[in-house]
């Protein structure tokens, strides 16, 4: 079984993708001769040609706009926008369009989109080029929204959003590209948009995450062993939830810490911590924690290791679950 | 360049019009326009819910719904009542969606839903029309918008990647004076809107907006343009918003009278093509006068049937949001169907 990293595995999937499919078809900046700035894409132009790898002008909201017809209009659109941070110009066609088209048409007329989006930090990048925007997806109905933080996820879960009648977004870890190599399958497979993965076993206290913070997750779990036996909760799928694997995990350790990149305020872990007591208020031993990005546009690089998330801040608010 | 407004009706190219095809617009504008009389009335009685009428517009909307085939993508705004009548969409989808029901299509039809936000349409009408070209169909793609839409970014990105993708589609805009309450001067120091297309690459023409046949003509010339792979075509229709706005607008707060006057006096399209029709001697006063009671018919017909569809139910709310409804809609689903009588 081949090894590769998590930008290889997409660069694959699309490759598999785009062969094994006429009516698939690449878009966004840079996507065609450059290969994407991060490279996602690269080689699949000259194998495909400019009609199939699109290099589209430069306009976000003209992107996912597009990509919304093509898809109504039978093709499977693949949009890549270079940085989440850029997502915005687009953003209006995914909450008035992508998101609503199926409900207000009463089904008759649905969008089997994906958008491809980079995101997160910790790469010392320009300024803007670091966000983290998951919440902004998950808060619009009609969408999901993945995310992969290992190469075998994202094959798999590139594969689930191709194949979804329904729009999806599948957030690219930017840290995670290069991190790691793992052993992918050759053949096409799915991993079922919706579910999470236990990505370390524990008994005192589980830890939910996705993205980047997955990484940050295990190098803690990993300091503390011997002290504190962490279960880790790697959520893949940030709209649908997969809320039983949560209370299952929850309801075993009895203590929980959402971790994530993005600012605290109103940012997904608000809505997992609401969800925590739903399902597993009896079991808690603590209050539910959160660790998060503070309430500051995310900064200049200079301050990038301040604001994103350390394992000593992870560390010490593990610890305090753990308090009487 | 020049933008010269491309006329038939009173010019001596209506010598050559096809009395059979004014004969149908006509017909069709009539349909609109009564259907427009009623829809008020509707609103007024607190049938339907708030409404934007066509009056004024209809030999806009019906001329150039009339060019396309009925293959074609149509990719309507909220005033295109007529247009979607043409292409196909049953009278009372139109009254359904108007009475707070989703959007006015018909399954049958390839017509996308109203879109409400301004000019964002204009990206799903190239993107269609991409895929009609990609998949070897030789269908076009014929978008509506206003004036004021043409100062939204959405419009000049769509522009845009269809210049560049010569995409088969035609972007139809109605320039009828107003955006609500602001004029069309205040949208663009254009001269025209039309001129707009020389800066995409792509064909741009002006035409009255009034005349049927006019418009007919030049949407018909851009959409074979389209069909044979010349690329998109933006199309300016010089016409007037003779209503408000919607029914919850007052149009005295802000329209000079005799702007509207002379428009209503001198330049309603169905006057217009109405008296070439008599003058031709296709039709007579009578024959125009039993048209229009049976278009009031079939809007009674359009009523009726929208009217003895039954109440909404929660779950339709639900059910198409995703293919597959995710377990927290069911739950929340079900949470307000146990509040709702009759659910
Ligand atoms: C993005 C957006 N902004 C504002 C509105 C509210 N609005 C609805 S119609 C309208 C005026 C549109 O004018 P125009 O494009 O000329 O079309 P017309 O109504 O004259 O047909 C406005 C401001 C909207 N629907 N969408
Ligand atoms: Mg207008």
């Amino acid at each position: 079984m081949p090894e590769m990293n998590l930008i290889q595995a997409v660069t694959s999937t699309l490759d598999a993708m785009l062969a094994s499919d006429e009516r698939v078809v690449v878009l966004g900046e840079d996507v065609g001769k450059n290969g994407g700035v991060f490279r996602a894409t690269d080689g699949l132009f000259d194998k495909y040609g400019g009609d199939r790898v699109m290099d589209t002008p430069l306009a976000e909201s003209g992107i996912i706009g597009t990509s919304i017809g093509m898809a109504i209009g039978g093709l499977r659109p693949i949009a890549e926008i270079q940085f989440m941070g850029f997502l915005y110009p687009g953003l209006d066609q995914l909450i008035s369009h992508a998101g609503r088209m199926a409900a207000r048409s009463s089904g008759q007329v649905r969008v089997p989109l994906v958008v491809r989006v980079p995101f997160g930090g910790g790469i010392r990048a320009p300024e803007q080029h670091a966000d983290s925007a998951e919440a902004y997806l998950v808060h619009t109905p009609g969408l999901k929204v993945v995310v992969p933080s290992t190469p075998y996820d994202a094959k798999g879960l590139l594969y689930a959003a191709l194949q979804d009648p329904d729009p999806v977004v599948f957030m690219e870890p930017i840290r995670l590209y290069r991190m790691g190599r793992q052993e992918v399958p050759p053949d096409a497979y799915v991993v079922p948009i919706g579910s999470a993965r236990v990505a370390r076993e524990g008994t005192d206290v589980t830890v939910v995450t996705w993205g980047n913070m997955v990484a940050l997750a295990e190098k803690t779990a990993e300091a503390l062993k011997g002290e504190v036996s962490v279960e880790i909760l790697d959520l893949r799928s940030l709209f649908p939830l997969d809320r039983e694997a949560i209370w299952r995990s929850v309801n075993k350790t009895g203590r929980a810490l959402v971790l994530q990149e993005a600012p605290l305020t109103a940012g997904l872990a608000g809505e997992i911590s609401a969800l925590i007591q739903d399902g597993a208020f009896w079991s808690l031993q603590a209050p539910v924690a959160r660790v998060a990005g503070p309430d500051v546009p995310y900064p200049p690089y200079a301050w990038e290791d301040m604001y994103l998330p350390t394992p000593e801040r992870l560390q010490a608010a593990i610890r305090r679950t753990l308090e009487d | 360049m020049d933008w010269p407004l491309v006329q038939v009706l009173g010019t001596k190219r209506d010598k050559k019009a096809d009395v059979e095809l004014a004969t149908a617009l006509y017909r069709d504008m009539i349909l609109l326009r009564s259907f427009d009389e009623r829809a008020i009335n509707l609103q007024r009685q607190g049938r339907i819910g708030t409404f934007a009428p066509s009056l004024g517009q209809e030999a806009s909307e019906i001329g150039s719904a009339h060019a396309l085939r009925r293959s074609d993508w149509m990719v309507p705004s909220y005033r295109d009542h007529g247009a979607l009548f043409v292409h196909g969409v049953p009278l009372e989808n139109v009254l359904l969606f108007a009475m707070g029901r989703a959007a006015s299509l018909s399954s049958a039809v390839k017509a996308l839903p109203t879109a409400i936000p301004i000019a964002t349409q204009l990206l799903h009408a190239v993107g269609v029309a991409i895929a009609s070209r990609r998949l070897g169909q030789e269908d076009v793609a014929l978008t509506y918008f206003g004036d004021g839409a043409t100062s939204e970014g959405d419009f000049h990105e769509a522009l845009n990647f269809a210049g560049v993708y010569k995409a088969p589609v035609i972007f139809f805009c109605q320039n009828n004076g107003w955006a609500i309450s602001v004029p069309r001067a205040h949208q663009t120091a254009s001269e025209t809107l039309a001129q707009k297309a020389l800066a995409y690459g792509v064909e741009g023409a002006r035409v009255d907006g009034n005349d049927a046949l006019a418009v007919h003509q030049v949407v018909s010339e851009a959409v074979a343009r389209a069909r044979a792979g010349e690329g998109p075509t933006l199309v300016e229709a010089v016409t007037y918003r003779m209503g408000p706005h919607t029914t919850s607008d007052d149009p005295s707060r802000y329209r000079p009278d005799d702007e509207y006057l002379d428009w209503k006096t001198h330049r309603d399209p169905l006057l217009k093509l109405g008296g070439f029709l008599l003058e031709r001697g296709v039709a007579s006063e009578a024959l125009l006068n039993t048209w229009a009671e049976e278009a009031r018919a079939r809007v009674q017909a359009g009523v009726d049937a929208a009217e003895a569809v039954p109440m909404v139910r929660p779950r339709g709310m639900f059910e198409h949001v995703y293919d597959e409804m995710p377990s927290v809609l069911h739950e929340e689903l079900q949470a307000i169907e146990e509040v709702t009588p009759d659910a």
